[in-house]
């Protein structure tokens, strides 16, 4: 069966929203596609998957796939590609799919189109595009290798939503690890907690700079629990410890593309740009009016931020 | 330990932003000064972190090799880094335009079949392509265990590595045994991110990398600079992926300036209508 396999995103025994990107990218491509669940709770998440229009849905769950570790996870998603025939491979451009993706191209000898905004076909060749140097070029690319392999960027691509019917749900069986599992040891994970919704699927995101210092929750939350935003942060607020580390925007940190974007005593350089120039709506408040925030932001506000973000609390609560 | 670092020449990360397009439909960067990739000079402080005492970084305890697959020009840079306090440099004859992640992999294997480092360090991902794809390519063709978007290494032996993993939102903490594949985020850098055995915990680094003294950058010039080519190391040179034409992402325009918060929330709420 040619066609597209979709590697789901797992957490908690359920898909992440990034799956659905990836399903999008593979409705999108046409032709028929299939999902592979892979990890704990697995046969849950395949439920779930059933519904939205695949051939198929395999599900993989085993002790040997308990916590994510690719040395474990490869060799079976290789080996499912390969005994399904499948021709293109989508995995979700976060870091489970960023770390899983180059791996699986080497061990199938597939080439690799990472971070993909968009595809088309021309004269039966297909084009991928992705965003390089910083988000200052996009860049079209071609496979010349039977397998495909892309991770499809949730901000590009809309989250597919489920269309009903119910797709056969197989179980896979998990293929062993390489040899090189043997000197991987997973110790634990750590997730940052917070009760905001996700910085990569939330509707506003509101930002602090290093300029927040010690206040930086204390002037941010307010805001964000004004508008319902997640909260993000500059390299520099994180680096400095007035933010945790994973609220970081940016080349390094995540990608966002929310409806509107609060940029708070930021300053703008390339590398946060990077992270948050896909955002619909941005707005930008710093003191200085040379700032390149200013750039591109639709709304900018040159003002001292200890001022005008406590009062823009009370305007967002006046005007409601 | 010996320790490996692939390290690639970019157009300055800083002022990318500045890139054009030729009229062949290539990005452009003309202009901007060659530097090595961020991440990349990061792999590199890592490892002299890794091969030191921190409190006396003279002496180098283990052996740090530098790599770069890219023209004469690159040198360089390698240079620079032999200066910084590199052991050695391998300069891999190419230009961009004959290479993809995956040839640069299977040319970097080839050198540690050679070398055979206990530890290969590489950016996480180099700032022009963005790709995030070599290390762990790398790491499938040696068979070796991959530990990517590395935070924090600490090592008490010089043998089991552990890392923390920086993943969306969650930190990963894994124990790697070597030789292994390790890519770099900007995190690694902090003054408490990277700890072996020579160096007591009680020490802080300097927060990012070194620079290089005049005095070390003129004795880096009698340090060994190899060069080799790119047949001898992977014999096959056919390119998975085939770059076509760049486009530039459409401008943003700067919007307005407001005068005041009453005027910011009136417009967002009637015109951009997103509160
Ligand atoms: C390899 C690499 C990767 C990087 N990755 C990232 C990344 O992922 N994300 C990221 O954000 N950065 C990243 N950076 C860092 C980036 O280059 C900048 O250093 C960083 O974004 C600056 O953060 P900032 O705007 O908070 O601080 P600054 O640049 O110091 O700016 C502070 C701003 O606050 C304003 N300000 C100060 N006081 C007030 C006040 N009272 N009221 C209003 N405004 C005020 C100032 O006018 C200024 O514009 C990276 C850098 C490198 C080299
Ligand atoms: N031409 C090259 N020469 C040496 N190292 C490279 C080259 N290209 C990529 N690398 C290494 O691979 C890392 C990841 O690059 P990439 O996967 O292309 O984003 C870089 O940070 C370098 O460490």
């Amino acid at each position: 069966m040619a066609g597209t396999l979709v590697i789901a995103e797992l957490e908690g025994g359920k898909s992440r929203s990034t799956t659905f990107s990836a399903i999008a990218f593979a409705k999108q491509v046409g032709g028929s596609f299939a999902i592979l669940a892979i990890g704990p709770g697995a046969a849950n998440a395949a439920k779930d998957l059933a519904g939205f229009g695949a051939a198929k849905v395999i599900a993989v769950d085993d002790p040997a796939v308990k916590d994510y570790v690719v040395e474990r996870f490869a060799p079976t998603v290789a080996k499912i590609v390969k005994d399904g025939g499948f021709d293109t491979v989508a995995v979700t451009a976060s870091s489970f799919g960023k770390d899983l993706a180059p791996r699986l191209a080497a061990k199938l000898g597939a080439g690799y189109a990472p971070d993909i905004n968009a595809v088309t076909v021309d004269g039966g060749k297909r084009l991928y595009r992705r965003p390089t140097y910083a988000g200052n070029a996009l860049s079209w690319l071609e496979i010349a290798t039977p397998i495909q392999i892309v991770s499809v960027r949730q901000t590009e691509f809309p989250a597919a939503t489920a269309s009903g019917g119910a797709s056969p749900v197989e179980t896979g069986a998990y293929a062993g690890p390489d040899a090189a599992a043997s000197q991987v040891e997973f110790v634990k994970v750590e997730v940052g907690k917070s009760e905001r919704p996700d910085l990569g699927e939330a509707r506003v995101v509101v930002s602090g700079g290093r300029s927040l210092k010690e206040q930086f929750k204390q002037v941010l939350e307010p805001l964000a629990d004004a508008l319902g935003a997640a909260v993000g942060a500059s390299r520099a607020a994180c680096d400095a410890g007035y933010a945790a580390p994973e609220l970081q925007v940016g080349q390094t940190g995540r990608t966002v593309a929310p409806q509107l974007y609060v940029a708070v005593g930021i300053s703008g350089a390339i590398q946060h740009i990077a992270g948050m120039k896909g955002s619909k709506v941005i707005v930008a408040i710093n003191k200085d009016p040379d700032a390149p925030i200013f750039q591109i932001s639709d709304y900018g506000l040159v003002q001292d931020l200890f001022v005008a973000v406590p009062e823009l609390v009370k305007e967002l609560k006046a005007q409601s | 330990m010996k320790i490996l670092v692939a390290v690639k020449r970019v157009a300055d990360p800083d002022n990318l932003n500045k890139i054009k397009l030729s009229a062949q439909g290539k990005v452009d960067t003309t202009g901007l000064e060659p530097k090595a990739s961020p991440y990349d000079d990061y792999a590199l402080e890592t490892a002299l972190r890794l091969t030191e005492n921190g409190t006396n970084t003279k002496a180098r305890l283990g052996e740090v090799v530098v790599v770069t697959f890219g023209p004469k020009e690159a040198e360089q840079m390698l240079r620079a880094m032999l200066g910084t306090g590199a052991d050695r440099a391998i300069r891999i004859d190419a230009t961009d335009d004959v290479l993809d992640g995956d040839l640069v992999a299977r040319g970097l294997k080839g050198i540690v079949d050679k070398e055979k480092p206990d530890l290969v360090l590489l950016g996480y991902q180099q700032a022009e392509s963005e790709s995030n794809e070599v290390g762990q390519m790398l790491a499938e063709y040696l068979g070796w265990p991959q530990a990517t978007f590395a935070g924090r290494i600490t090592t008490t032996d010089d043998k089991v590595l552990l890392v923390e993993r920086e993943t969306d939102g969650a930190t990963a903490h894994v124990k790697v045994t070597l030789p292994a594949v390790v890519t770099v985020i900007d995190k690694i850098v902090k003054p408490k991110s990277v700890q072996s055995k020579h160096t007591p915990t009680t020490h802080n680094y300097a927060d990012g990398v070194r620079f290089a003294a005049l005095m070390a950058i003129m004795a880096a010039k009698k340090k060994p600079l190899a060069e080799q080519k790119l047949a001898d190391l992977a014999p096959d040179a056919t390119l998975k992926v085939r770059y076509a034409n760049a486009e530039l992402p459409p401008k943003r325009a700067a919007g307005v300036k407001v005068k005041d918060v009453k005027e910011l929330v009136t417009k967002l709420k009637t015109e951009a209508k997103v509160v």
